[in-house]
């Protein structure tokens, strides 16, 4: 059975939606009523039927707009896909990744054929159909990363290990949570990481960088992060913060439920065979709070993540000028029932 | 989040003498499939079973990264250490179904590098098979230097000759032929990485020229895995887990408490990824520490050990395992 | 001296002498200064083997001769930093492994001096460096991509597109510059008056 895709916009009349098969697979990030960070990485191995993780890269009923909607993002800007020089070897290796996982978690739309360095490569709901070879980037027509991310839901980072520190060398970044490709990249893990607040005092990253360089072949590893979004826009750029930066003073208790999404981000990381590089997908999804409702454990949760969250982490994360209007609208779905433990929907 | 590898079941497809200390094992999946991709300087782990007891030493992949569908590794005769090495050479025959870890890379190669300059000894040239074939695949500008005893010594150097031609340097010590190191070292052009495999005389006597002569550490690249050297036996408590351990003349500290039923995480068995790192509970004696992992002020701390290659003379050790 | 913020932004040192077969300074008017406080402890003839570049800007140049004085192997004063690097390029494009480099002055010059050595295949981390001087930034921002040099102020307009911007501590090695980011994107109304902050 295939993946029914939606015709949708991220931008000017924000036609996007979530059907309600895909509420129900939307991988609600709190597994308890208030929220701190923590170095929360498990291993990414496949999960339930009908959720995010069954299969470990995720294409969903928004596959197709999403990639429209970074096809613009590019045309706009290319400085969102970058690759510094000694990078190409990890953007095969990426290249190799995405095609074999999809090819094989998804049979009817995707179809990868090797013989030898000779590859044929069907992507059927974006209507390519390309043979090429493995390594010779004369035979694509993109570097490889930006070939098979332009095909790709979510962002990429692609990590360079060296000197027991992870380097941000490469990526494609047109649906990120604020902050910039092209001025991050080439940083360390502690550089790019720097404009979090309280986390590095708790040590976090310290430890997160020890597990994430020893991340092996086959042993993928995955966490969440989350933030909020007003209209479901997938490009919250920092480059482009003077045009939707104004979105977050039209928030009132009327439009809340359409206006406002929470943003959840899969990020899983991966070792790189050939390159020993690590990449880092970090795949965002949308849900409107009326969407969100529609589980009164989200919302009874929700509610008290987001009223109790500390003012830091709201004024990183750009809540502050929302929140107080966001918590009133929630509290009308929270009677103050306890809410049971783990991610899923009662 | 416990570190460690996926173990491949493999099946020795053949076994070449290739010299008098030297002999070549290849390994394929018992199931046909191919074998994970790797990079250049990545190692795996080979479980030997010897009768009642349990042997897992690393060896560096010497095939090429382009081609998985066997791996190779190049194992040298060493008659005075624990035995692993005589195992492979005794035990191993073609036909023989063995264990292997994933690979796992702790010499990778420095892909900034303008120019990559090699410096092997001996049996040190195994992960620079596997380098300078994934370096010529994609154009890449190296040299590698190798040192021997004898030209019959000179493990692959006639391979190596034949593919790469001017970029093989060979030095054969009873030829007294000598590396010329300091001008090499200053003849480099800016940008140049150096990557040295070999003895720990060898690698010290690199690293500290290379230093004198104003080469930055973070372009100075080093393997040296610590075999795990025999020693007299000693008992160990293990916290956790209540045991009492005894570690024999010919076993690893972590050899002994894997056989206890007891798997603590690991990569490289050689003292160098700090996966098997434990903690020290108490002590009565004196530790043999042989990793490179810990710093001298923790090894001088008596709080921590390496199980894989360090050692303890004494009365009594307990560990938090 | 810079305080300590966030851990992209860099962190400089005290020059000190490095073991090395040839020595190369760059440096920018109180830089300098950096330069001479470091001769002090140097083993003789040291500077045989040193190249020295400095740029004297308004402040620097009562410092020519005592840098002179050194008697370095070659000595180069430029007018500004711009005009200096393209030769510093071509000086590294020539160079050995053996080269050691040290940085002194403004965080304009450190930072486009260590991009040039980064071009070059240097890392970092192995670059001397030693801040003297003014604290003025150079700013990116992060709509137009422009770079405003000589930044004092904040917040600032940016030179090329005009938007006014916060200028942060999260610094770019690559791009050796601090990002701007509009201050007024949520409430284009909000006009905060700039202070001088960086000097």
């Amino acid at each position: 059975m295939g993946i029914n895709f939606r015709k949708e916009t991220f931008r000017d009349d924000f036609s996007f939606r979530n059907s309600p098969e895909q509420i129900r697979r939307f991988p609600f990030p709190f597994h308890e009523d208030s929220y701190m960070y923590a170095v929360n990485i498990e291993p990414h191995t496949p999960g339930p039927k009908n959720t995010v993780f069954e299969h470990l890269i995720d294409v969903d009923e928004h596959y197709i707009s999403e990639m429209e909607d970074r096809a613009l993002v590019l045309a706009e800007d290319p400085l969102r896909c970058q690759s510094l020089p000694h990078m190409t070897l990890a953007g095969w290796d990426l290249l190799e990744l995405l095609m074999t996982q999809k090819a094989e978690s998804y049979p009817e739309h995707f179809s990868l054929t090797r013989d030898g360095d000779n590859w044929h490569w069907i992507n059927r709901p974006l209507g390519i159909d390309d043979r090429f070879t493995f390594g010779d980037v004369s035979t694509l027509p993109y570097g490889p990363m930006a070939y098979i991310t332009r095909q790709s839901q979510g962002d990429f980072c692609v990590l360079d290990q060296r000197d027991g520190n992870l380097w941000m060398d490469a990526g494609i970044v047109t649906t990120q949570a604020d902050w910039s490709l092209d001025f991050d990249i080439g940083m360390n893990f502690f550089e790019w990481h720097a404009p979090v607040p309280l986390a590095h005092d708790m040590g976090i990253f310290n430890r997160a960088l020890k597990f994430l360089t020893n991340i092996q072949q086959g042993q993928p590893a995955r966490r969440f992060n989350w933030t909020m979004t007003i209209n479901p826009r997938l490009d919250t750029s920092p480059e482009n913060y003077h045009k939707w930066g104004v979105d977050r003073t039209t928030v009132t208790p009327e439009n809340v439920g359409q206006k406002v999404h929470l943003r959840v981000e899969l990020q899983t990381f991966w070792r790189l065979p050939r390159s020993n590089a690590l990449v880092f997908p970090i795949r965002c999804y949308l849900i409107k709070m009326d969407e969100l409702v529609t589980s009164p454990k989200w919302a009874r949760r929700f509610h008290r993540v987001l009223r109790d969250l500390p003012n830091e982490l709201a004024e990183y994360k750009g809540l502050t000028r929302y929140r107080q209007t966001v918590v009133e609208w929630l509290s009308q779905y929270d009677d103050g029932a306890p809410t049971s433990s783990g991610f899923g929907p009662d | 989040m416990s570190a460690g590898t996926r173990k491949i079941d493999v099946i020795v497809t053949d076994v070449v003498p290739v010299n008098e200390l030297v002999k070549r094992f290849h390994f394929q999946r018992t199931d046909g499939q191919l074998l994970p991709t790797f990079s250049g300087g990545a190692h795996v782990v080979v479980e030997m079973r010897d009768d009642d007891r349990t042997r897992l030493n690393p060896y560096s992949l010497m095939s090429s990264p382009l081609d998985t569908r066997d791996y190779t590794i190049s194992v040298r005769r060493d008659d005075t250490g624990r035995g692993g090495s005589l195992f492979m050479h005794q035990r191993v025959n073609p036909g023989m179904r063995m264990v292997i870890s994933s690979p796992v890379n702790l010499f990778s190669l420095d892909l900034r590098a303008r120019k990559h300059l090699m410096i092997a000894g001996g049996i040190g040239i195994t992960p620079f098979m596997a380098q300078t074939s994934q370096l010529a695949g994609d154009a890449g500008n190296f040299e590698l230097h190798y040192t021997c005893r004898t030209e019959t010594l000179a493990t692959y150097a006639d391979v190596l000759k034949g593919r790469y031609g001017r970029r093989i340097h060979l030095y054969r010590d009873d030829q007294g032929e000598r590396l010329p190191l300091e001008q090499l070292l200053a003849s480099q052009p800016l940008g140049t990485h150096l990557y040295i495999c070999g003895p720990a005389g060898m690698i010290e006597w690199v690293r500290r020229t290379a230093a004198e002569a104003g080469w930055p550490d973070d372009t100075v690249h080093f393997e040296h895995f610590a075999a795990p050297q025999p020693g007299k036996p000693f008992d160990v408590t293990l916290a956790i887990s209540g045991k009492q351990i005894r570690v024999s003349e010919q076993q690893s500290l972590l050899e002994a408490i894997e056989a206890a039923g007891i798997d603590p995480p690991y990569l490289c068995r050689g003292g160098v990824c700090g996966q098997c790192e434990t903690k020290v509970i108490s002590y009565d004696g004196n530790f043999l520490h042989n990793d490179h992992w810990l710093s001298e002020e923790e090894h001088q701390s008596g709080r921590k050990i390496m199980p894989c290659v360090s050692r303890f003379e004494g009365k009594s050790l307990v560990l938090e395992r | 001296m810079t305080a300590k913020t966030i851990l992209s932004r860099p962190v400089y040192g005290t020059l000190s002498p490095q073991p090395g077969r040839n020595h190369l300074f760059v440096a920018d008017a109180e830089g300098a200064a950096a330069i001479l406080d470091m001769a002090k402890a140097t083993p003789e003839g040291f500077f045989a083997d040193a190249h020295i570049m400095f740029v004297p800007d308004d402040t620097g140049t009562n410092y020519v001769e005592a840098v002179k004085s050194l008697q370095p192997a070659r000595f180069y004063q430029g007018p500004t930093i711009a005009a200096a690097l393209p030769r510093l390029r071509q000086t590294l494009a020539t160079a050995h492994m053996g080269l050691r480099i040290y940085l002194a002055g403004s965080e304009g010059l450190i930072g486009q001096a260590m991009q040039a050595a980064m071009e070059a295949g240097f890392d970092p981390s192995s670059i001397q460096t030693e801040h003297r001087g003014s604290l003025a930034r150079r700013v990116q921002c992060v709509h137009c991509k422009g770079i405003t040099e000589n930044v004092t102020t904040q917040p600032v307009t940016c030179s090329h597109c005009g938007l006014l911007l916060l200028v942060r501590d999260h610094y770019s090695r690559r791009l050796a510059a601090f990002q701007g980011v509009c201050i007024n994107a949520e409430d284009p109304t909000e006009s905060p008056q700039a202070e001088e902050i960086f000097r």
